[in-house]
Formats: structure tokens, C-alpha cells, sequence
């Protein structure tokens, strides 16, 4: 029996987990990373176009600060958002950007004077101020009032993962690869580590912990076709899950970018749109501002999407042998602007599509990209009902983006809540109730299990194909699960699901080695794939109501008066064909932002019964204090402060808010 | 491009059936023995190598070990020799090769199996080797206004740090294959990064301690293989010949 013993288990390489190693760490704990892959290798070194952070160097962010970032990113959640964590957030990110460019990500700067820029595919001059110069620039994203998305041209999450990966380095902390999680070990309400399997030598470990982080990333592969990596299976999720104790929240909540190549449905980043560029339909016509005459390209991702595939749906797509697509236009942009600030964008085009995106049009449309949903957490990243359990970055939903994320609040969030989160461990495993209290017994008899169901996949005869399973979930998730619902659809959908759970007990491997098996881990995988895929059905067939990215042809409304909650996913039994759902209120009473429409997309919404008197009370408090700045009037409105570990409470600098 | 951009018709024309040899071996099975095995596949439009794997695992011989995590080009798991040369197989379209390929592991790593090397190790130790992440003195004010840099100066800093450590530039390298210690490439590139940026508070001799021998930049004999294999096109020759200058300049002044 191996076993290994540590303070902190991180589960997962990428950005939100190494930066929770990297907290955990400097407050003097020991701490293990896992990764199924090399950590610089992650998903998040696909984010491209940038990360959110509310500087206002840029004359186009010029005014930008923490409270038009804060209604943004609610706005753009439809409201799902919990206000308190996104005001956490919000105040954080500045931080995160200015720790990552103290560890070397050469973050794009502000060069002063006049530049030439394009705006609503007309050309227009942008003079930066002298006192802005050097500082960190910023470019337009969707859903932003401001130009407020910081970047390393379109490899933003390359520099940022690289600089982290080489901080984790620099502080001594392992990152052992190949590893994967199979299950959580734990007891009651306490979570004591995982079952490891060396996906080499595939020998178990078992890893003792006083907290355990999962921040594996999202579960986009669930899909046919998504933008995720191909390890983005959810199956860190699905270990929270199969305790059967922990809780998943809004795992419906699945978001669709609207510019994804066809047909690899490799991501061409949001900085396209952002920097200028337009959507055309087949007759050459740029039909966004059509549909959005505010926002036009530039709306929230769930709105232009939605768009893009009604627009389609009028026989405007362009048709191709692999089904309709759109055009993306960034021919306008130039050459010089596409070959510094869009170059992996021009790499794309060149190596899968074989054309050059500064003469031709790019084809796109919609494809599964991010996941909303993931381990329900309170606001300090841990599992309300599992102790000991953490997660962060996009395997969590503690709840940031509620029903719709906008772009460059994912990687702006990994950094964030990994630093955030980190501390509440450290606090965790610094208390009485973080002490180790588990005997080798129950060790053994989780070692045990997870090898006993190892063999019964190795031995099994009934037949069934992984592969063959797998493809058959990823069809009914695309073509029933997608970004227009019904209720017919749906109830197929988990119906299906059901049958292919059923069956993946069944699997039969023609590859009985032990040792590196890709087989047998593809039978393992899409059994917890499968629980994943039936948690987002079944929660999307039971929201009777469209929320972000979340819609429902058969009910197109918001419909705060019965739906204002968050959904949470158990997984009681492990012989169960569904998950149990419940959920949660969000309460208007307390809300800063109180739910309105969003800006953009159809105004189509059923109000709360609070939401009339909540408006009143805000416009009330805000009245009785004409006097106040800024800082004393959202602290009236909602306090959250209190809330953020002490390091990183307290202002943020601007070039016009000096400290 | 232009070939891959003329190949593309193609994908109208008379699907072709691909003859893969791949180079099969398990070191975690003492009955395995290195050959190479062949596998024939139907040609798919834009069909890559990732795709024509997959396609063999799933529907030929389920053990068949390989490496893709982003499959877009830009996480440099899946380098692997494609008829010989190495690059990168996510992003090689099949109608840019003939109907006869051959697939090997990258050399000079660490053998998972078949397909399958471990870069991830070897870049680790590179990393810790020569130290390779900002060494500033002092901690920041998260709170206040970030320390100012040059446009132009980020921008030389990404240009550099676009390396993908994908391990091409080692895998053609001729000191590598005489010096297995040899820091390549992508360690002295990553050196001159490092260089440039004033984040890190390093001088040329502190660099010099960690790449200034024969397993460092005085190893390179100019052959060039890294520059013409790099998936990411970056100027390897430029920035290993300027770092060697450096390097001796720091020598020659230690020592006077």
C-alpha cells in the first residue's frame, strides 16, 4: 500500500492550480501538484485574447474601475452571479495582473501618442495620454463597458501559465505528471486526499491531505465538437461528484463561443471581434447590428451566438460540407495589426484552414468553449458540504459568472481565485479542524475499491465499447444539449444518457495490460463523463426558463419569480441512473446590482417579487448620501470586503485614483 | 502554405488510403520488442495527424500510446518524427504528405512508449537547472501602479517567449545527440528571454555560470537544425549566436 502524505493536494496543472500550490506555499505548507499532462501543457495556455482587469491606462478604459467591471461581469451572469464573490473578484484582478507582470509575463503596453485603430469596421484614432505610457494596455472584449481585456497579443494564457509554471518551479513545489485522480478519499463530511493512478506505470497512490484542491478545468469534451483541450473531460469534477456528498452547481450552464473554426473547432480568440473585426452570412452582409444595434458584435458570447445560429436558421449560413457556418471579417484589421496582435489567430488559418486571414474571411460558428458549472464552493473555494474539499478556476463554481462568463473573465478568475482560495486553505490547515484524522484502514479500503474496479474494466465481457459510448454521449450533448433547448429534446437526451450509463458498466477492453493502458483509462473516463453529461441534461431539462447561456426555445423568458436560484447537482448512489437535484436561492434582498435587463440580447423577463422594493431600497441609500465617493457608496450597498483574505483587501491604483 | 493551400482541392478528389508505419514500442512490457507496424486509414478532408491517430485507437488497436492535449498547435505535447522530421502532428495535415508516412518518437527523451516521450520531465530539470524564472530582489505593492516597460521591449520579450518547449529544437540538434546534457535550444533561448527583461536582476555573469560551457551555448556547433524545425519559427540562430557573444564578453571581462 503507497502512500503519500502532504498538507495540500493540488489536483490539476493549469493556472488556477498552480497558483493555489504557489499561495499555499509561500504560507509555509507543503503541497503536491497532480496533472495529467506536464503542467505548461494545460488548457489554460489556449486562452488567447486576454484577462480582464480594470487598470484604465488605455485611453479606450479610460474611467474604468472595480464597480463598471462588477456590473459588467453581473450583467453579462444574467444575474446567476453570487454579487459578493464577483465584488471579490472584481478587486482582486488588478492585483493578480500586477503579481503576474512582477513574474514576467510581458504583458502589451501603452505607447503614448496617436495609433490607428477600428472600431465598428470604421478607422479611427486613438491618442494615449504621456503619463499612460509603459503601463498595461487594454483591448475591447464583448460585454464591457470599457476596453478593459490586458493581453500578450493572442497568447495571453501562454505567458501567463509560463510565468506561473516557472514561479512553481522556483518555489521547490513538485508537480508530478501523468497523474490522475480516480477518487476522493473521504468520510462523513471530510475529504482526506485521492486514489492516484500513474497513468505511466499505472500503479495506485494513495495521497493523505488536509485539503484537497481540485481545479482540473472544465467539461467541454463532453461535446462533439468544443474549443477545450482533449483532457477537459470533466472528470476532476466527476470526483466530487461520486462522493455522493459534495455538491455541483449549475452544471446546465454551458457556453457556446461564437467564433470557433469549422471543422476542428479550434477557438479564433474574442480579440477578433474585439479589435474590430465583423460577422458576415453568406451574402457577404454584416448582420450583427441587425440583431444588437448597441453591442453588435460585441455582446455578451451566449447573445452572439444565439444570433449567429437564428441567423443560420434563416438560411443565411454559409453551407459547407460540414454543415452551415458564418464568416468572421478581420480583413479590415491590416496586416502589421493581425501578424503582432492576432498572430496564433493567423496560425490557425494557415495550418487548419490553409488560408490567410488578413485577405480571406475566416469560417466559424458557434462551438461549445467554457463551463459555467462545476464544484459548488462558498466564496472561500471550499465545498459547503464536504469539508476539506476546495476547487477553483473553472472546475468550481463558487459563483462568478453565474449563467453566461464573459470573455477574459476565465483566466482573469483562475489567477484570482487561486489566490484567494489559497489562503482560506492555509487558514484551513492552520485550525483544529484541518488536522489529519483518518486511519490507514480507510485508506486501504479506497486503495482497494478503486483496484477492485479497475480489474472488474479489465475483466469485463458485456461487450460494451468505450469508444463507441463515448461517441454516442458526445452526439446527443451536441445535437440535444446545444445552445437552443427544448423540453422534448432534453427529456431524450437524459433518456439516452441514462441507457449509455447503463451500458458503460458493461465495457469490454480488447488491451488487458496493466501499466499505461489508453484503453482502459477511456472506460474509466466515460463512465464519469456520462455523470457529467446527465448532471447538465437533467439539470437543463428541469430549468424551465432561458438565464444566459441557458435557453429554452419553450420558455424564452427570465423568469426571476421562480428560477432565481442556482441548481445543485448529488450524485446519491452509486448504482443511481441520475443525479438528485436541488436548489438554491440567490436572494434579491441583498443584492448590490438588483436584476434589470441585461443591455443586450431580447428584454424578455418575469420579475422577482423583491426586485421592485430592492430597487427602491438602492436608489434610497444612494440618495441619502450625495456626499459619498465611490468606495462609500458601494460599501452601503453590499459589504464584501470582510470577506477577502486580509493581503488582499484595500484599493487599487489608477493613473487618476492615486493612493 | 502554399502546398497545403493547393492540397485542399484534393479533398474533393478520390479519398486516398494512408499507409502509416509507427514505430510501436513498450518498455513497460518486457515481451515488447522496438518494430515498426502498419496501419492503413481512409483519408479523411482536413484530416490531421491528430485526427488519423485517433482514428487508429479508436477503431484499430486501442494501445496505441500518443500525446495531444490542445490539438490546436500552441501546448507542444504531440511533437513526434513525421517522416523523420520533427513537428508537430496536431497541426500536419495529411494532404500535405504522401500516401506512405512514418511516425516515430521524438529522440533524445525519455521513452514513454510508442509514440508517447516525456518532454515534460527533461523541461522540468531544464527549468531548475538554469533557474529559469525572474530573479528580481524585491517583493511588489500589489496595490499600486505596475512598474512601467518599452512597448517595443514587451514585445521583443514575447517574441521570445513564444517557445512552446515541445522539444523539436533538441530532437534535431547535433550536440544534443553527442552531449545528453546539452541545454539546447530552447534553454539558451529561454536564457536570452530572461536576458532582456529587466524583471530579472541576473547579470551576464550570472548567466554565464549557468550556460557558459560546452553543455551550454559553447556546445551549439551552428548546425542549425533547431531554427529549421521550430514549430513556432522562432530566430534560435540569432539569439544563440548573440548569447554566445555575451557569454564571452562575461568571460573575458571576469577574468581581466
Amino acid at each position: 500500500m503507497k502512500v503519500v502524505y502532504t498538507d495540500v493536494l493540488v489536483i490539476g496543472g493549469g493556472l488556477a492550480g498552480l497558483r493555489t500550490a504557489v499561495g499555499v506555499r509561500r504560507r509555509g505548507l507543503d503541497v503536491l501538484v497532480l496533472s495529467l499532462v506536464p503542467a505548461k501543457r494545460s488548457h489554460s495556455v489556449a486562452a488567447q485574447g486576454g484577462m480582464q482587469a480594470s487598470l484604465g491606462n488605455s485611453a479606450m478604459g479610460a474611467g474604468d474601475n472595480e464597480d463598471i467591471h462588477f456590473e459588467d461581469t453581473v450583467r453579462g451572469s444574467d444575474w446567476g452571479a453570487d454579487q459578493r464573490v464577483v465584488r471579490m473578484f472584481v478587486n482582486t484582478a488588478p492585483k493578480a495582473i500586477r503579481e503576474l507582470a512582477a513574474w514576467g509575463v510581458p504583458w502589451s503596453r501603452v505607447a503614448r501618442g496617436s495609433r490607428e485603430s477600428v472600431v465598428n469596421a470604421e478607422k479611427i484614432t486613438i491618442a494615449e495620454a504621456d503619463d499612460a505610457h509603459g503601463l498595461i494596455t487594454a483591448r475591447d472584449f464583448g460585454g464591457t463597458k470599457k476596453w478593459r481585456t490586458c493581453y500578450t497579443s493572442d497568447g495571453t494564457g501562454h505567458t501567463m501559465l509560463y510565468a506561473l509554471g516557472d514561479q512553481t518551479i522556483a518555489h521547490g513545489i513538485p508537480v508530478l505528471e501523468r497523474q490522475e485522480a480516480l477518487a476522493l478519499l473521504h468520510e462523513g463530511d471530510r475529504c482526506h486526499g485521492a486514489v492516484v493512478r500513474d497513468l505511466i506505470t499505472g500503479e495506485l497512490t494513495a495521497y493523505v491531505a488536509k485539503a484537497t484542491t481540485i481545479a482540473t478545468g472544465g467539461y467541454g469534451r463532453i461535446y462533439k465538437v468544443s474549443t477545450n483541450a482533449i483532457i477537459c473531460e470533466g472528470t476532476g469534477i466527476a470526483l466530487a461528484l461520486e462522493t455522493g456528498v459534495a455538491t455541483l452547481g449549475n452544471m446546465e450552464a454551458v457556453q457556446f463561443h461564437p467564433t470557433a473554426i469549422i471543422t476542428a473547432g479550434i477557438l479564433t480568440t474574442e480579440g477578433c471581434r474585439g479589435d474590430g473585426g465583423v460577422l458576415r452570412d453568406v451574402d457577404g452582409h454584416r448582420f450583427m447590428p441587425d440583431y444588437e444595434p448597441e453591442k453588435k458584435e460585441l455582446a455578451s458570447r451566449d447573445v452572439v451566438s444565439r444570433r449567429m445560429t437564428e441567423h443560420m436558421r434563416k438560411g443565411k449560413g454559409v453551407p459547407s460540407r460540414y454543415g452551415d457556418h458564418l464568416w468572421l471579417d478581420i480583413t479590415g484589421l491590416g496586416r502589421a495589426h493581425i501578424e503582432k496582435n492576432l498572430r496564433e489567430v493567423k496560425d490557425i488559418c494557415e495550418y487548419f484552414l490553409g488560408i490567410d486571414p488578413v485577405e480571406q474571411w475566416i469560417p466559424v460558428r458557434p462551438t461549445q468553449h467554457y463551463s459555467m458549472g462545476g464544484i459548488r464552493t462558498d466564496h472561500t473555494g471550499q465545498s459547503p458540504t464536504l469539508k476539506g474539499l476546495f476547487s477553483c478556476g473553472e472546475s468550481a463554481c463558487w459563483d462568478l459568472h453565474g449563467f453566461n462568463r464573459l470573455g477574459g473573465n476565465s483566466v482573469a478568475e483562475t489567477v484570482v481565485s487561486g489566490m484567494i482560495v489559497a489562503e482560506f486553505i492555509a487558514d484551513y490547515c492552520e485550525t483544529e479542524g484541518g488536522d489529519l484524522s483518518i486511519g490507514t484502514g480507510l485508506v486501504r479500503e479506497f486503495l482497494e475499491r478503486e483496484r477492485q474496479r479497475l480489474d472488474a474494466l479489465l475483466e469485463g465481457t458485456g461487450g460494451e465499447s468505450a469508444t463507441a459510448l463515448r461517441e454516442s454521449m458526445e452526439a446527443v450533448m451536441m445535437d440535444k444539449v446545444g445552445i437552443f433547448r427544448t423540453g422534448e429534446e432534453l427529456e431524450a437526451a437524459v433518456q439516452e444518457l441514462q441507457d449509455l450509463l447503463r451500458r458503460s458498466r458493461n465495457i469490454t477492453l480488447r488491451t488487458k495490460a496493466p501499466g499505461a493502458n489508453p484503453e482502459l483509462v477511456a472506460a474509466y473516463r466515460v463512465q464519469k463523463m456520462l455523470k457529467i453529461a446527465l448532471c447538465v441534461a437533467q439539470g437543463a431539462l428541469l430549468r424551465t426558463e432561458s438565464r444566459g447561456a441557458h435557453f429554452r426555445e419553450d420558455y424564452p423568458q427570465r423568469n426571476d419569480r421562480d428560477w432565481l436560484n442556482r441548481t445543485l447537482a448529488t450524485w446519491d448512489h452509486e448504482a443511481d441512473d441520475l443525479p438528485t437535484i436541488r436548489y438554491e436561492e440567490i436572494p434579491v434582498t441583498d443584492m448590490e446590482l438588483p436584476p434589470g435587463f441585461r443591455g443586450y440580447g431580447t428584454r424578455n423577463h418575469v420579475d422577482h417579487p423583491d426586485t421592485g422594493a430592492r430597487v427602491a431600497e438602492v436608489e434610497k441609500k444612494l440618495a441619502e448620501m450625495p456626499e459619498a465617493d465611490r468606495f462609500g457608496r458601494q460599501q452601503a450597498l453590499m459589504e464584501y470586503e470582510s470577506l477577502l483574505p486580509e493581503k488582499y483587501r484595500g484599493r487599487n491604483e489608477r493613473l487618476t485614483e492615486r493612493l | 502554405m502554399s502546398t497545403q493551400m493547393q492540397a485542399r482541392p484534393a479533398d474533393e478528389a478520390v479519398a486516398r488510403r494512408l499507409k502509416i508505419h509507427i514505430l510501436r514500442y513498450n518498455p513497460q512490457d518486457p515481451a515488447s520488442k522496438p518494430h515498426l507496424q502498419l496501419f492503413e486509414v481512409d483519408e479523411a478532408p482536413s484530416m490531421t495527424l491528430f485526427v488519423a491517430l485517433n482514428d487508429i485507437r479508436d477503431r484499430q488497436d486501442p494501445s496505441l500510446q500518443f500525446d495531444f492535449v490542445c490539438r490546436a498547435g500552441i501546448c507542444g505535447s504531440c511533437a513526434m518524427l513525421i517522416n523523420g522530421r520533427p513537428g508537430l502532428a496536431c497541426r500536419t495535415l495529411t494532404s500535405g504528405l504522401g500516401e506512405r508516412i512514418t511516425l516515430a518518437p521524438l529522440p533524445f527523451f525519455e521513452l514513454i512508449g510508442d509514440l508517447s516521450v516525456n518532454t515534460g520531465k527533461w523541461m522540468r530539470g531544464m527549468s531548475e537547472r538554469l533557474e529559469a524564472w525572474i530573479h528580481s530582489g524585491t517583493g511588489v505593492d500589489l496595490r499600486r501602479l505596475e512598474e512601467r516597460m518599452e512597448p517595443e521591449l514587451a514585445e521583443q520579450i514575447y517574441e521570445l517567449e513564444r517557445c512552446i518547449e515541445c522539444g523539436c529544437c533538441l530532437a534535431a540538434c547535433g550536440t544534443a545527440r553527442m552531449r545528453e546534457d546539452f541545454i539546447g535550444a530552447v534553454g539558451l533561448n529561454k536564457i536570452a528571454r530572461l536576458r532582456l527583461d529587466p524583471r530579472d536582476q541576473r547579470t551576464d555573469a550570472d548567466y554565464y555560470e549557468l550556460i557558459g560551457d560546452d553543455d551550454g551555448v559553447f556546445g551549439c556547433m551552428s548546425l542549425l537544425g533547431c531554427q529549421d524545425v521550430c514549430p513556432k519559427d522562432l530566430d534560435l540562430q540569432t539569439q544563440i549566436a548573440y548569447m554566445r557573444r555575451k557569454m564571452l564578453r562575461a568571460a573575458v571581462f571576469s577574468r581581466s
